[in-house]
């Protein structure tokens, strides 16, 4: 590996890699990404290597990052043609490599079915769930290897950083991603050239950058696939936005559970060293910069900018008011400038292709694409990425394949636990910062929770509410008081406790705790309440009044009966009740005695002739 | 399961770029990866090391959930909660682990064989419910699913 100290080198170095991607030679990608590994992907790349070995096949194999359609892993993607098989196992691979790779043969069988036309799909940009899509970020984690620099060089990358420090001054910088209007993805939209303004323009010689990677809301995982699928994106980003600040030194605070992306940002941090692409005098410019890792240690609070800066500075994650902003008074007291990770990967797209191009995208006030992680109850989970202003309904329906085994949509929650749900009232609104604010819900960190006719709204509220509870850090009395009261009128009421006055109860409490809470997460975590409540306030009150869980969830207003003339008395649900509940000879109905019974509708998953019913 | 030894405490210690506050919660990180919990004698050793209170060590292990001040069991099973998990089934899953293993969230078997945790989310949503054990990912998994996984892993005793 040798240092690559102009421009001039990085573009002669782009070349003669481009040059060695033939692109008429055949290349299998396997997805890589956590989803498709935990399906098994790597056996199948394993498969793939033994079979190329075996064949004395000169194709060219690649572990790329996250392909984004998580529910139909492993994929596989046969390049140049972008011959697509999804669900790929390894008894697959060798016919893979004799037919596909040798022959060019489509294998019918291995084929993604639509389910909606049932016709068989043979390219990927073919598939409804990538067509519809407009892929900006996520575009190049199907084509490189991340942990590997020259896939990405190969493609451009580093292009953006070239062009900064060789033809703009960082005052330039700043003024091209304010002009783009890029918004921080992070959810709260800030204008993201603004703050890099207010940082560069605070007093002071020493100032610091840091990457939010701490994708703490359950459900998101964009910034995950990200940094898995794209690293070098991301760092490029950063760097970047040092120059145009004044920063040397950053840091990526990404969470410990997410253990591939974080493996695979250290391999891209040492490459990008090895490179001189981090260091001192990067690319002959005289700027220097460095990255460092530190891992969260699992406290959601930590995604607010001021608990995760003290999370750094190695204190216990405790959010502290602002005024003085990081831009001002950051980590040990110099001006710090933190961006979510989706803002970061966007500069460099944003320094080749301009802000006129970007600023095409999207509505009037939020520019650029969105990323949602659609899961939930829907047929296409997965990584969804939309230009601002696509509607709901186009990426549940159109890109996300709508709801599994025929049932009715009922919400869709946006915005993790500072978010909301909303109802299919709302399904045509196009969405953006401000019409998602609108619906109660918000952008936050994109996860898109779609719930069906079985999803309790009650129960989803006290959900999220435990959540907050237990994430809360005890600072401030509003939130730690707030939330756990909250908590308790809630769990009342699934309980079947409910009292007449415990809705106005819950909505006095929220709004305290909304307007007298120290940071982000208090401030939002009554979200989830006061959206369930605006949309579905009968199904509170049919479990405060008739004492009944409308979605068959609550188990303390629900009782599961066997159906006689539907049960054989096949003795499976006897045999695996937990509590010895379930009695009856073979070959005749059972009973479940109520006395026993704790409602963990176990049998109704086991029993092969829906015999169980709930009322 | 690794015994407390003072001179890998010394090692993880040692091995630090700067011996600042600020390290504390990598150092944390590294003896809880290598203990699977912090022993207190390894906490005494830190608080010294950094010359900063005992206290100050605790604050922090008892405010970050990636810390454990117990002993954690030979296998570590992890349920995830999110909200993608939780709408699919989790809680039911949850609930068949702790009835089967007779423990609750948080604890560990008396014969020191299992672990029951619960985490917030992995991001492989997909797969819900999910669970993970020693590092091995279980998609869609389901109460039913649970016996046999214990199984798996071990466990012999008869169903509770």
């Amino acid at each position: 590996m040798e240092i690559v100290r102009t421009p001039g080198q990085l573009e002669k170095l782009r070349r003669s890699l481009s040059k060695e991607r033939d692109p008429n030679q055949p290349c299998v990608t396997v997805c890589g990404g956590t989803g498709c590994r935990a399906y098994g992907s790597e056996r199948v790349l394993e498969a793939f290597q033994v079979e190329k070995k075996a064949q004395t096949n000169r194709v060219n194999l690649r572990m790329t990052g996250c392909h984004g359609f998580c529910e139909r892993g492993p994929l596989v993607v046969i390049q140049p043609r972008g011959i697509f098989y999804p669900g790929v196992k390894v008894e697959d691979v060798p016919q893979i490599i004799s037919k596909t790779v040798e022959k060019g043969d489509i294998i019918d069988s291995l084929l993604y079915v639509d389910p909606t036309t049932g016709q068989k799909i043979t390219y990927e940009s073919e598939v409804p769930f990538y067509k519809k899509q407009g892929r900006l970020l996520l575009d190049m984690n199907g084509q490189i290897d991340p942990t590997s620099i020259t896939d990405y060089i190969a493609l451009g990358g580093y292009g953006s950083l070239s062009k900064v420090l060789s033809q703009m001054t960082p005052e330039e910088v700043i003024d091209e991603v304010a002009r783009a209007k890029l918004r921080g993805r992070g959810g709260a939209g800030f204008p993201t050239g603004l703050k890099w303004r207010l940082t560069r323009e605070a007093p002071g010689e020493t100032k610091y950058l840091v990457c939010n990677a701490d994708e703490g809301d359950p459900g998101a995982y964009m910034d995950r696939s990200i940094m898995e699928g794209n690293p070098h994106r991301v760092l490029e980003g950063m760097i970047i936005g040092g120059y145009a600040i004044g920063a040397d030194k950053s840091f990526v605070y990404i969470r410990k559970e997410y253990p591939l992306a974080v493996k695979h940002l250290g391999i891209a941090i040492a490459q990008a060293r090895g490179y001189g692409l981090l260091g001192k005098d990067i690319l002959g410019s005289g700027f220097d910069f460095d990255v460092e890792i530190r891992l969260g240690a699992g406290a959601f609070v930590c995604g607010e900018e001021t608990a995760l800066m003290a999370s750094i500075e190695g204190r216990t994650g405790e959010p502290r008011p602002r005024p003085p902003y990081p831009s001002q008074e950051g980590l040990w007291g110099k001006p710090t400038n933190i961006n979510n990770v989706k803002s970061w990967a966007n500069v460099p797209l944003i320094i080749e292709k301009g802000a006129d191009w970007y600023v095409q995208m999207g509505t009037e006030g939020s520019k650029g694409t969105a990323i949602f992680s659609v899961v939930g109850k829907i047929n296409n989970t997965g990584l969804v990425e939309v230009p601002m202003g696509a509607t709901l309904c186009q990426i549940i329906f159109d890109i996300g394949g709508g709801i599994p085994k025929g049932k009715e949509f009922k919400a869709v929650q946006i915005g993790g636990p500072s978010g909301g749900c909303i109802s299919k009232e709302y399904l045509d609104t196009p969405i953006d910062y401000e019409s998602l604010t609108e619906l109660g819900a918000m952008m936050g960190s994109g996860g898109m929770v779609i719930c069906d006719e079985d999803t309790c709204m009650v129960d989803l509220a006290r959900y999220f509410m435990t959540f907050v509870q237990e994430e809360s850090c005890g600072k401030c009395v509003p939130c730690r008081v707030g939330t756990k009261a909250m908590l308790e009128t809630l769990t009342r009421i699934t309980k079947g406790e409910g009292q007449g006055s415990d809705i106005d109860y819950l909505l006095e409490l929220a709004e305290a705790v909304k307007s007298s809470s120290l940071c982000g997460l208090g401030q939002t975590a009554p979200n989830p309440i006061l959206s369930t409540l605006r949309y579905f306030r009968e199904e509170y009150e049919a479990h405060i009044y008739d004492k009944s869980c409308p979605a068959k969830v609550c188990r303390d207003l629900i009782t599961y009966e066997v159906l006689a003339d539907l049960c054989t008395g096949c003795v499976v649900c006897a045999r695996n009740c937990p509590t010895g509940a379930i009695t009856g000879e073979r070959c005749a109905p059972h009973i479940i005695n109520q006395a026993l019974c704790v409602r963990c509708g176990l049998c109704k998953g086991l029993c092969n002739f829906d015999a169980i019913s709930v009322s | 399961m690794a015994d407390f030894s003072a001179k890998e405490v010394d090692d993880i210690l040692n091995g630090q770029r700067d011996g600042t506050e600020s390290s504390l919660i990598l150092i944390l990180g590294e003896i809880q990866e290598r203990y699977h919990y912090l022993p207190r004698d390894a906490l005494i050793l830190v608080s010294q090391w950094l010359g900063i209170p005992l206290s100050q060590v605790y604050s922090i292990a008892t405010f970050y959930n990636a810390f454990s001040l117990k002993r954690q069991g030979r296998h570590i099973i992890h349920v995830c909660t999110g909200t993608a998990c939780h709408v699919r089934g989790a809680t039911q899953v949850l609930d068949r682990f702790q009835r089967r293993l007779e423990i609750e969230s948080g604890e560990t078997t008396p014969d020191w064989e299992f672990t029951l945790e619960t985490v917030n989310c992995l991001g492989a949503c997909a797969l819900g419910p999910i669970t993970v054990v020693d590092g091995q990912y279980f998609g869609q998994m389901a109460a039913s699913r649970v016996d046999k996984l214990l199984k798996e892993f071990g466990m012999e005793r008869e169903r509770a």
